[in-house]
């Protein structure tokens, strides 16, 4: 039947903001380095909150309906912890990329992450009627490797020795 | 190498981005000084308003999202926040992982307190860790001997003298470029061989 809490799990909600509050939060978290090398394989940066905000802008108004990007928030005191997104949607082919990230470091490894993937799964999957969901993982990110083992992604390849961090392959 | 370690925290300074609200105003009082600007910049010295430094922040995040081989970062204070300078690392050739550092501390106040080299250390570790690139220089004006001991006490060595370049105060000056190979900064930190 409609599913009245589709945007809702058991521990988040996923919410849209003004672009100059996701600014806000974008700005704190990628301060923290360990968390850019987790997230994305472009050299960590930090960039100011008028940059992001105009960049965030930006995308949202090239939305040609294939955005779907949302903040994901703690139900139990309504903080915005992290940010998760599908883009790269091919319609014909009923695929998606999906990227998440929680940025209050303190709420690492306790099941927000893998509770806002489920939601945005079943939004992908019976909202948006798609067929598959796919994502890319660092090797060395062994607590998202689990949270989306969880939520039931299963590895298909590896991209073998991409990245140059730390010194190493 | 640990990946966990912060990239932009040091114990007395941080790499953070520009803040155009507040920094604006501090930076249109360090280009009134006319000393000062000419050991930052080879540029002529001109005091600027808040409004234009504004600008000059929106062309400099422009050109760091469009042309990809400028990295820029204000130094802070930890304890406060306050604006103390800057680190940038521009002219990068991905190719031949090279790239050209600045930095300066806009107060003179603020000279001597370990807070450039605590930045300089902090910006090397971003361009040989982060951004694995395999060489640095920096360009220094011959008067500008305060920078000259600067780099080289951080591992820096001479390379290029580019005599008879600069036309300041009634006579001519040598520019210097200094140089850090990938290799000298991990002898440096006491890593590999």
């Amino acid at each position: 039947m409609l599913d009245e809490a589709l945007f809702q799990g058991e521990l988040v909600r996923l919410v849209a903001l003004d672009a100059d509050k996701v600014a806000e939060h974008f700005f704190k978290w990628d301060h923290d380095s360990e968390y850019w090398r987790l997230l994305a394989a472009e050299p960590a940066m930090s960039y100011s909150k008028k940059q992001i905000k105009d960049l965030i802008e930006k995308e949202l108004d090239g939305d040609k309906g294939d955005l779907f990007f949302f903040m994901i928030q703690s139900l139990q005191d309504w903080r915005i912890i992290g940010q998760i997104g599908l883009d790269g949607v091919k319609w014909t082919h009923g695929d998606t990329f999906v990227g998440i990230s929680i940025g209050e470091r303190e709420l690492w490894s306790k099941g927000y992450g893998t509770d806002a993937m489920r939601v945005i799964l079943r939004y992908a999957f019976t909202e948006l009627n798609l067929q598959r969901v796919s994502l890319t993982v660092f090797e060395y990110n062994p607590r998202a490797i689990r949270s989306y083992e969880k939520a039931g992604f299963v590895v298909e390849g590896r991209l073998r020795k991409i990245l140059l961090r730390g010194g190493r392959r | 190498m640990d990946l966990k370690r912060p990239l932009f925290d040091g114990s007395l300074v941080y790499l953070a981005p520009i803040d155009h609200e507040k920094d604006a105003e501090i930076e249109s009082r360090w280009t009134h000084d006319a000393v000062d600007m000419r050991l930052l910049s080879f540029e002529p010295a001109k005091p600027l308003s808040p409004a234009q430094v504004k600008k000059s922040y929106e062309a400099i995040e422009k050109s760091v999202d469009g042309d990809k081989n400028l990295f820029y970062f204000t130094i802070r204070l930890r304890s406060d926040g306050r604006l103390l300078g800057f680190l940038r690392l521009y002219d990068v050739i991905w190719t031949h992982g090279a790239g050209t550092l600045r930095l300066g501390i806009g107060d003179p106040a603020d000279r001597r307190h370990g807070y450039g080299s605590e930045a300089l250390s902090l910006g090397l570790r971003y361009a040989f860790e982060e951004l694995n690139l395999y060489r640095l220089s920096a360009w220094i004006a011959e008067y500008n001997t305060p920078a000259l001991r600067f780099f080289e006490k951080a591992g820096f060595t001479v390379e290029v003298c580019r005599r008879q370049a600069i036309n300041r105060s009634g006579r001519r000056w040598d520019l210097i470029s200094m140089g850090m190979l990938r290799e000298e900064w991990e002898r440096s930190l006491g890593i590999g061989s």
